[in-house]
């Protein structure tokens, strides 16, 4: 790994070519991931933390130390006295401009400091209870729910479904199979903005208004899917579905035992899109989903965001955990796709 | 085992008719190849008597009983492919038990054949690997061994071996004919390749265009061609093609001119002779002519061009007729000629084959 990461052209010493690659490499991960970044930090600080102006990257804290006779921890200042040492102290309570304030090793002896002469000792410390008080807070794992279930089963049905129609598309002939597949293709141009609310009459009337039913089944058919799945089906040898045939296979063992477990890197590939489009969804779901225990984490993302507040913790804190499981998927397939695009030696 | 018939059978994609009323008898046990240049159609009467294509007309009948339209798996044969059209994500083994698992039957069974077909076939240690891990003639194997699992009336293989380098060709020839006999199956066997079909046919169907030429034993066709084409496409290195005129004729003989203007009798067996004066086409084969042992004996002169040693026998190409005609000699032994010389070359008359303009034979 690191000899592919210090690769360079000039053999030991560096050539102006890996100047200017590793240059722009550098700037691109910067771009690419510096938001990122930024955000998994930013979800580990308090409220005020993210606030606060000039910004910092790290969460910090305030440092707080235990105090006999107090208690809970008490925060930690450093101190300017008036006979100029600094000294890092423990605050008891504040009253007003003045401060009182007590070297933890010596608890009996109070010291009166103004305010304008102590500054909070801040510490790399992560806010957890961003992400800790959202379980309880709000019904987050039902959302988690929800997001789930719809998808896995969105995909699964996806992938049944246009690999079925793939498979007739490029194995069989038929009269009409070119006028067929020419206006599933077609469907591709009417952006989903129109067909909104016919959609939502059709689902209003088959009852599936406020169910993830209702959310899952209209989109299941992608035109997309479709020509994907049915291009790379045309690369498999009709010979093999010939002597499958001939080995007494029926139609549905030849599409099940013989070509779907051809097509896995294809599948692999719409198994990462319909992943990543459904978990993402946003307006399908908030047009279908009133009631609140049914909405997706999207939607429930939506909801942090108040008229006049935004709590930006917790939005920070929920949009990482929706970030995870998509990252995890794609990470997962990627892997998949590339070994069965290399290991398809089909013959 | 089984019989095979088909009578006039013929096929057409759309407008185009590829298979022109073929008509062919195949008894049990035979080994049947058939033959002939590419897009002749062999592969697509293969594919018609296998039921992977629907006949437009004529019949097919197996065992006497009519299979056209009998589902291809239901008519009790098992196809050999070109490309050996094995299942890459499936083991030898699930390759061999997948037909057999389709209609139910018992695992035991299924086992036991396929154990009793990869000992034939010397596969058993192979029986756990995937197709994309074994040679093209260890594929080559597994997809006969798929055939045998099966136990069909009739195997069928298209072009098996045109995908193996030439050594192994000659292996996997022997292999193939050894498997014939032991199983004394019908065999259907397709190839463009005319050494094979020499060496491993009972009986050879040379096609041209959808229709057949010739239908004989190898020797049947090599010594009594009974057309131009058939002539020219059996033996090798082809037959050479003279021009003649015919100047006189007789029952039971041709009496033909030949370039350079010696004659020569031919024997014929057709009752209608051409006309006095036709031209026609004399066919002598290179291993049948032979350089003239004297001047008088000469009934062509060969100019030399170029000469291919191979040790044990010579092939000597030349022009006769000055220079427009090409004409090879094949002779045993190695010759001390060079481009250039004028050869001398004797016709036997017995070897000889006459052909009209028709490309038809005169002599049958």
């Amino acid at each position: 790994m690191i000899g592919f990461f210090t690769r360079t052209r000039g053999q030991g010493r560096l050539d102006w070519t890996d100047w200017f690659t590793y240059g722009y490499l550098t700037i691109g991960l910067f771009l690419m991931f510096g938001p990122v970044a930024w955000l998994v930090l930013s979800s580990f600080k308090t409220e005020s933390a993210i606030t606060e102006f000039p910004p910092r990257l790290l969460p910090m804290g305030q440092k707080q130390v235990a105090v006999p006779g107090e208690e809970k921890p008490r925060p930690v200042y450093r101190v300017t006295l008036p006979d100029g040492t600094t000294r890092e102290l423990a605050e008891l309570r504040r009253i007003g401009l003045t401060s009182t304030m007590v070297d933890p090793s010596r608890p009996d002896e109070p010291i009166r400091v103004p305010i304008d002469q102590r500054t909070p000792v801040r510490e790399f410390k992560l806010a957890t209870e961003n992400y800790t008080d959202l379980a309880g807070k709000f019904d987050f794992g039902r959302y988690l729910w929800n997001s789930v279930f719809i998808t896995i089963v969105a995909t699964v049905l996806t992938l049944l479904f246009n690999s079925m129609a793939a498979f007739a598309l490029s194995k069989y002939r038929f009269s009409g199979q070119r006028t067929v597949f020419l206006l599933i293709l077609s469907t591709l141009m009417v952006p989903p903005t129109i067909v909104l609310v016919p959609n939502f009459l059709v689902v209003s009337e088959l009852g599936l208004l406020n169910s993830l039913w209702g959310v899952i089944w209209p989109a299941v058919a992608t035109p997309t899917g479709v020509f994907l799945l049915r291009q790379y089906m045309l690369t498999l040898p009709d010979e093999l579905i010939d002597a499958a045939r001939l080995d007494h296979a029926s139609e549905w063992r030849i599409y099940w035992r013989i070509v779907l477990p051809l097509t896995a890197p294809a599948l692999a590939v719409l198994a990462i899109f319909s992943v990543m489009w459904r978990w993402n969804d946003f307006l399908w779901p908030l047009v279908v989903l009133s009631k609140s225990e049914k909405f997706t984490l999207q939607l429930a993302l939506n909801a942090f965001q108040g008229d006049l507040v935004t709590q930006w913790n917790y939005l920070l804190a929920m949009t990482v955990i929706t970030l995870l499981p998509v990252t995890l998927v794609f990470a997962f397939l990627q892997k998949f796709v590339t070994q069965g695009i290399a290991s398809a030696g089909v013959k | 085992m089984a019989t095979l018939t088909l009578s006039n059978v013929v096929k057409e994609f759309g407008a185009t008719r590829v298979i022109h009323g073929v008509d062919l008898a195949v008894a049990d046990g035979e080994f049947v190849v058939f033959v002939g240049p590419s897009g002749c159609g062999k592969s697509t009467l293969l594919r018609l008597i296998c039921g992977l294509e629907s006949t437009t007309s004529g019949g097919i009948e197996i065992d006497g009983k009519p299979v056209n339209y009998v589902a291809a798996a239901d008519r009790g044969l098992a196809m050999v492919f070109q490309s050996y059209a094995l299942y890459p994500h499936m083991t030898v083994r699930q390759n061999m038990a997948f037909g057999l698992e389709n209609i139910g039957t018992p695992r035991a069974t299924i086992e036991a054949k396929v154990r009793e077909a990869a000992a034939l076939l010397r596969l058993d240690a192979l029986l756990d690997r995937r197709p994309t891990q074994l040679s093209g003639g260890q594929r080559q194997r597994v997809a006969i061994g798929r055939a045998i699992v099966r136990e069909p009336r009739i195997f069928l293989f298209d072009e098996p071996l045109s995908n193996l380098d030439a050594e192994l060709r000659v292996s996997m020839r022997s292999e193939i004919i050894a498997l014939h006999r032991r199983l004394e199956a019908t065999m259907i066997y397709v190839t463009h390749d005319q050494v094979e079909a020499m060496t491993m046919a009972d009986k050879i169907v040379v096609l041209r265009g959808g229709r057949v030429e010739q239908v004989g034993a190898p020797l049947d066709l090599y010594n009594r061609p009974a057309n131009r084409f058939v002539a020219g496409f059996i033996g090798s290195p082809q037959m050479n093609f003279l021009p003649a005129t015919l100047v006189a004729g007789s029952a039971g003989t041709a009496t033909i001119a030949l370039p350079g203007g010696r004659r020569l009798d031919v024997a014929t067996t057709r009752a209608d002779v051409p006309a006095i004066g036709t031209a026609l086409t004399l066919g002598i084969r290179p291993e049948h002519a032979v350089p003239a042992q004297r001047a008088t004996d000469a009934d062509l002169t060969l100019t030399v061009t170029q000469l291919e040693q191979l040790g044990a026998h010579t092939l000597i190409h030349g022009t006769v007729a000055g220079g427009d005609t090409r004409m090879t000699m094949h002779i045993a032994g190695q010759s001390s000629l060079r481009a250039g010389d004028a050869v001398g070359v004797a016709i036997p008359p017995a070897d000889a084959r006459l052909f009209d303009a028709g490309d038809a034979g005169l002599a049958r």
